[in-house]
């Protein structure tokens, strides 16, 4: 169709303008010259230099610090806000190294460790002792294991949007009831028999979970499949059984969007991110337990470490049924994985200050200020076993 | 106030009828295209007027004829030509006789530059294809979603797919295409660059920040609207409850990938519409059309198929679209559900890639590659079909 | 007014015209009145529909613009809170909480999108050319074929979702320079394969439309192919061109997916392509949402001005290559 247009509209102008002058190389260049120019005044617009980077440190305080270079790790996307707060805190302090944590998943943070890709991996499952036997660590010098330690330790919450109720009590098998369909109505007489006095709404439960694969789904199931056998048959998965139904959402913050969304939702999520929803406070053995740090490092405490592992691989069985009062058994804990020694020495410096860094006192204090976790500080025991690990790692 | 079909196109043929009136003696002569086209010499300096032939009560007719100051390619590339000729001038042409080298070079060039474009896709469909193909036939267990096989994972997330992209099209290509006609032939020209310029700004919007728009303003207000549908209109079969409560459904996703698809079917129906020859719109007019019986008659007709193969190209782009739809819709694996208001939604190709790679490993890759195989073929299919549209009209340069 | 005006010329009480234009306002009589009062009523309907489908049309673009206004008002007011000097200075660097900026992301988005230009139009332009130029003028079997072969490709390509496009960059990254491997080059070369296309269909649009008599001209004056095509085809078609490369540039500069997969994400400066990864602004928006920490209004505030510095970028590359075309058109006339 374009071309019946064209050739007959051309003549007359072309006829027209045979006795113009030509035009001349500026304007060939014009549009090009003022796209560069606004680019040009654009880039100048911006510094090259961020203001908050490389703070001037004339006071010769480099000279202590002889830690520089890049360290690149990646793995659980639950622990970015407590790498971002490791991340702050360790660059400050060490103004020449740069470390990078890509939230990418666990699978993935194991696997490009392995690979080769990160120096360091944070992952909510750790390696599999028979992976460990077989897989080989190509940063890590030959002959030599890993180290994983938990790091990161933080209540999973159930949130529900339930307006004007904000002390909801709910045990395992509700839980379960209420995520499987089993419990279809607010007001379901399996609540109501745990919140004598409280004046359930008659609005129907909308469960959400996660769309993604995830740890925190691994988690959730592990918690209900141990605690609540006879309601969740689904077992431990970190894909959400698709049979079950129920609305689905991305990551974290989809959940948390979904359920602030919509009266009568509930959903699942890590518990520094459930500000502004109700939080159920989980029956343990008959008692009410609230979410929180402290009742996250009971569980912890209450935990056995798996056997068949190196003394540098603190990997936990969770308890998910402590008989321990106050221990909240529904929790996350989250592991930092590096080499027991690395096949480059500098970066085995590196990595070791680092990890040293995260599961020290004032390390895990940033965590939980800017992530919600539990300190290990709060069970010294583990603390001690912890920092030993990091301290043989070279 | 006269309607406008009162001015339509008498008023525009009367201004240069009177120059021609004894050439009109019978009265029907300036109705033929033919002499329509040659009182419109003026008009053909614009081979595509957005607006100027469909003339406005009290507009002035020297606005519709004058040049457009429209950035049109093919504007500018007519405009230009008439002075390129004599640019080049006699002693650039004999210096540059003799370097036949020049030529070689430049064609040399220009073929590498084509053989990279295909080189770059052989090597992306031979790279899917050699990722993916672990998959089908592969160890059955360690498949994404603990799906049995690859094909019980395929077959629902390709018919989510689809599902999502055809409703979106079937909400943004009406009003897309509604778009593009009032643009070009019922807007003044100074509104229908406006107008262009403001559905471009729907395409200027990066698909994470739809996703984020859909979450937090949309969702809440269609889930209210879905109790209602719900409600009063459950007996149609697709509209049964009950109704999501989070709003977070597959027409939300539709909604949210139909804006994100109308400006592509806007502005491609409107290139297409405004190559519609002018003679026969003006003769359509002239011949006592209302503007709606010209659009009817005339300009859909000819805009027909390259419309059409638009609006594939748009569903190309929706079968494509991945963060929007994994942040706003609510999947259920291996559903497959014709159900607009339910909690459970069929996923979609895309969105279930970008959810699953980061916490797969082994297998589960290989499945994921090869499901972006599968999308690839789909979309191939899709854009096949919209390039066999335009073909017997479109190069036959 | 109309009806004077229709009469005069058409002539009074002719049947054709008549016939012909019932619809307008240049219906004469006399007529016997049964007929007269069937063309009435026919001739209100015709104007009832067609006002009808023009209030229809009109509609389109007022329902358009609802979700359009909707975004924009979200983007704005969400946004708004951090665009503040601190947004432009400073990088997410020693950053926890509260606080930080983007500079790090937008120097990485202009670098990432200015390098997967200087890829992705020479490629598209010489493709273009090629095809139109050299492969539509010739004969020869091979030649055709080859044509046809890369014109299939980049309507292929041109439909490449854009997880697709991430997906193969990264295998071919991991293939070349190891799993880790993340830098502004890869994101780069990933944005490149989606942007090649988009320029290259573009290009061949406008320099198809260059008329046939301006080469034959050039032609027939002496000049070799290639000097008719620096100096005839390529300056009569640069608007077109301009405005293809930043189609393409505004088509990718909001990718997230490929860039997340292969350019990685930073809180520090890279200005370095070649080495680290390096930010850019849709995976800063869509990592400060996804990734919150405690504070988590400050994580939005930060993910929404982002979201707004992005779509005033792609809003600015569009007003210029509305601008440049504009004056490169009206030089030339």
């Amino acid at each position: 169709m374009e071309n019946t247009q064209i050739p007959a509209v051309g003549q007359e102008p072309a006829a027209a303008s045979a006795a113009r002058p030509t035009p001349t190389g500026p304007t060939k260049t014009r549009p090009w010259g003022a796209s560069a120019a606004i680019g040009l005044a654009l880039a100048l617009a911006l510094t090259a230099c961020a203001s908050n980077e490389r703070p001037a440190d004339p006071t010769g305080s480099t000279s202590s610090d002889s830690l520089s270079g890049t360290i690149n790790a990646g793995g659980s996307s639950a622990q970015t806000a407590a790498q971002e707060a490791w991340r702050a805190g360790f660059q400050s302090a060490h103004g020449d190294v740069t470390v990078n944590y890509d939230p990418i998943g666990s699978g993935q943070g194991r696997e490009g460790f392995a690979a080769g890709a990160y120096s360091l991996a944070g992952s909510d499952d750790a390696f599999k002792t028979a992976d460990i036997a077989t897989t080989e660590f190509t940063l890590c010098a030959p002959g030599t294991g890993i180290v994983e330690v938990p790091a990161y330790i933080s209540p999973i919450v159930v949130a529900y949007n339930l307006p004007g109720l904000s002390d909801l009590k709910l045990d395992a098998t509700a839980v379960a009831g209420l995520f499987t369909g089993q419990i279809q109505t607010w007001d379901d007489p399996a609540i109501a028999a745990l919140n004598p006095g409280l004046e359930l709404p008659t609005s129907a439960v909308t469960p959400v979970h996660r769309s993604d694969k995830s740890g925190t789904t691994g988690n959730f199931t592990d918690y209900l499949s141990q605690a609540a056998p006879d309601a969740w048959t689904a077992g431990r998965t970190e894909t959400w059984p698709q049979e079950l139904g129920g609305e689905a959402a991305e990551k974290t913050q989809g959940v948390r969007q979904a359920v602030t969304l919509a009266a009568g939702a509930v959903g699942y999520l890590d518990a520094s991110q459930a500000t502004g929803l109700g939080v159920a406070v989980l029956m343990v053995n008959g008692q009410p337990v609230p979410p929180s740090a402290a009742g996250a490092t009971r569980t912890v405490a209450a935990s056995q470490l798996e056997p068949g592992r190196g003394s540098a691989d603190l990997v936990f069985a969770i308890n998910r049924t402590p008989t321990e009062a106050g221990a909240y058994p529904l929790i996350m804990v989250s592991y930092l994985v590096g080499c027991q020694q690395y096949a480059d020495s500098a970066q085995g410096a590196l990595a070791q200050a680092y990890l040293a860094w995260a599961v020290s006192d004032a390390g895990q204090a940033a965590a939980a200020a800017n992530a919600g976790s539990a300190a290990l500080a709060a069970d010294p025991a583990l603390a001690t076993r912890v920092g030993e690990a990091v301290d043989s790692v070279r | 106030m006269t309607a406008f079909a009162d001015s339509l196109p008498v008023e525009l043929d009367q201004s240069r009828l009177d120059e021609s009136d004894e050439a009109c003696s019978d009265g029907l002569v300036q109705l033929t295209p033919d002499d329509l086209s040659k009182l419109l010499t003026d008009d053909r300096l614009d081979p595509f007027p957005p607006s100027g032939l469909l003339p406005e009560v009290g507009a002035e007719p020297t606005d519709r004829v004058g040049p457009t100051d429209q950035l049109e390619l093919h504007r500018s590339a007519q405009t230009a030509q008439s002075d390129r000729p004599a640019g080049l001038e006699q002693a650039d042409v004999r210096r540059s006789r003799g370097g036949r080298w020049g030529d070689t070079t430049w064609r040399g060039l220009t073929l590498a530059a084509a053989v990279t474009t295909v080189l770059a896709l052989g090597s992306v469909v031979a790279f899917l294809a050699l990722e993916g193909a672990p998959a089908t036939a592969g160890d059955a267990t360690d498949l994404p979603a603990q799906a049995p096989d690859i094909w019980a994972l395929t077959w629902p997330l390709l018919f989510g797919s689809v599902w999502v992209s055809t409703l979106a099209l079937a909400l943004a290509a009406p009003i897309g295409i509604g778009i593009a006609l009032f643009s070009v032939l019922i807007a003044r020209r100074r509104l229908g660059t406006w107008l262009g310029a403001a559905i471009d700004i729907l395409a200027a919007v990066p698909s994470v920040v739809y996703g984020l728009w859909g979450l937090t303003v949309l969702a809440p207000l269609a889930a209210r609207a879905y109790a209602w549908l719900a409600a009063h209109l459950g007996w149609v079969p697709i509209l049964s409850g009950p109704a999501s409560a989070t709003g977070r459904t597959v027409l939300t996703a539709a909604l949210v990938l139909s804006v994100m698809v109308l400006p592509l079917v806007a502005s491609l129906s409107r290139e297409v519409i405004r190559l519609v020859p002018s003679n026969l719109i003006e003769g359509a007019l002239a011949l006592g059309a209302t503007r709606w019986e010209t659009i009817r008659l005339v300009v859909l007709p000819q805009a027909r198929s390259g419309v059409t193969a638009g609006v594939m190209l748009a569903l190309g782009r929706a079968l494509g679209e991945t963060m929007a739809v994994a942040m706003v819709l609510s999947p259920t694996p291996f559903l497959i559900s014709f159900h607009l208001l339910r909690s459970e939604n069929p996923g979609t190709v895309a969105s279930f890639i970008a959810q699953n790679f980061p916490e797969a490993h082994g297998l589960e890759t290989n499945a994921l590659i090869w499901l972006g195989l599968v999308l690839f073929a789909l979309t191939f299919l899709v854009n096949s079909l919209a390039r066999a549209l335009v073909r017997p009209k479109g190069r036959t340069a | 007014m109309t009806e004077t005006v229709t009469r005069q010329p058409l002539g009074a009480g002719s049947d054709e015209v008549a016939l012909i234009t019932t619809g307008a306002e240049a219906f004469s009589p006399p007529r016997r009145p049964t007929q007269d009062l069937a063309l009435v009523r026919h001739r209100r309907h015709r104007r009832t529909v067609d006002r009808v489908m023009t209030v229809a049309l009109a509609s389109c673009a007022a329902v358009a613009a609802v979700p359009l206004l909707s975004l924009l008002w979200t983007t704005l007011s969400h946004g708004l809170s951090r665009i503040d000097p601190t947004f432009f200075s400073q990088s997410m660097r020693g950053v926890a909480g509260v606080g930080g900026g983007a500079l790090h992301a937008i120097w990485g988005s202009v670098l990432i999108t200015l390098t997967a230009t200087a890829l992705a139009a020479p490629i598209g332009l010489g493709a273009a050319l090629w095809l139109v130029e050299y492969a539509d003028r010739s004969r020869s079997l091979l030649t055709t074929g080859l044509a046809r072969a890369v014109r299939t490709v980049v309507g292929v390509t041109a439909g490449l979702p854009s997880i697709v496009a991430g997906l193969f960059v990264y295998a071919l990254i991991a293939l070349v320079a190891g799993p880790g491997y993340r830098s502004g080059l890869a994101g780069a070369v990933a944005l490149a394969v989606i942007m090649t296309p988009v320029v290259e269909s573009a290009c061949e649009e406008v320099l198809a439309r260059v008329p046939g008599e301006l080469r034959e001209g050039a032609l027939a004056l002496g000049a070799p192919r290639w000097r008719c095509v620096t100096s005839v085809v390529l300056p009569t078609a640069r608007p077109g061109v301009i405005s293809g490369v930043l189609l393409g540039v505004s088509r990718v500069v909001g990718e997230t997916a490929p860039l997340l997969l292969v350019a990685g994400f930073t809180d520090s400066m890279n200005l370095n392509l070649l080495d680290g990864r390096m930010a850019s602004l849709p995976v800063y928006i869509y990592s400060q949402w996804q990734n919150k920490g405690v504070a988590a209004a400050a994580y939005d505030a930060r993910a929404w001005s982002a979201a707004l510095v992005l779509v005033v970028l792609v809003l600015a590359l569009n007003l210029t290559a509305r601008l440049s075309a504009r004056w490169a058109t009206r030089k030339e006339r």
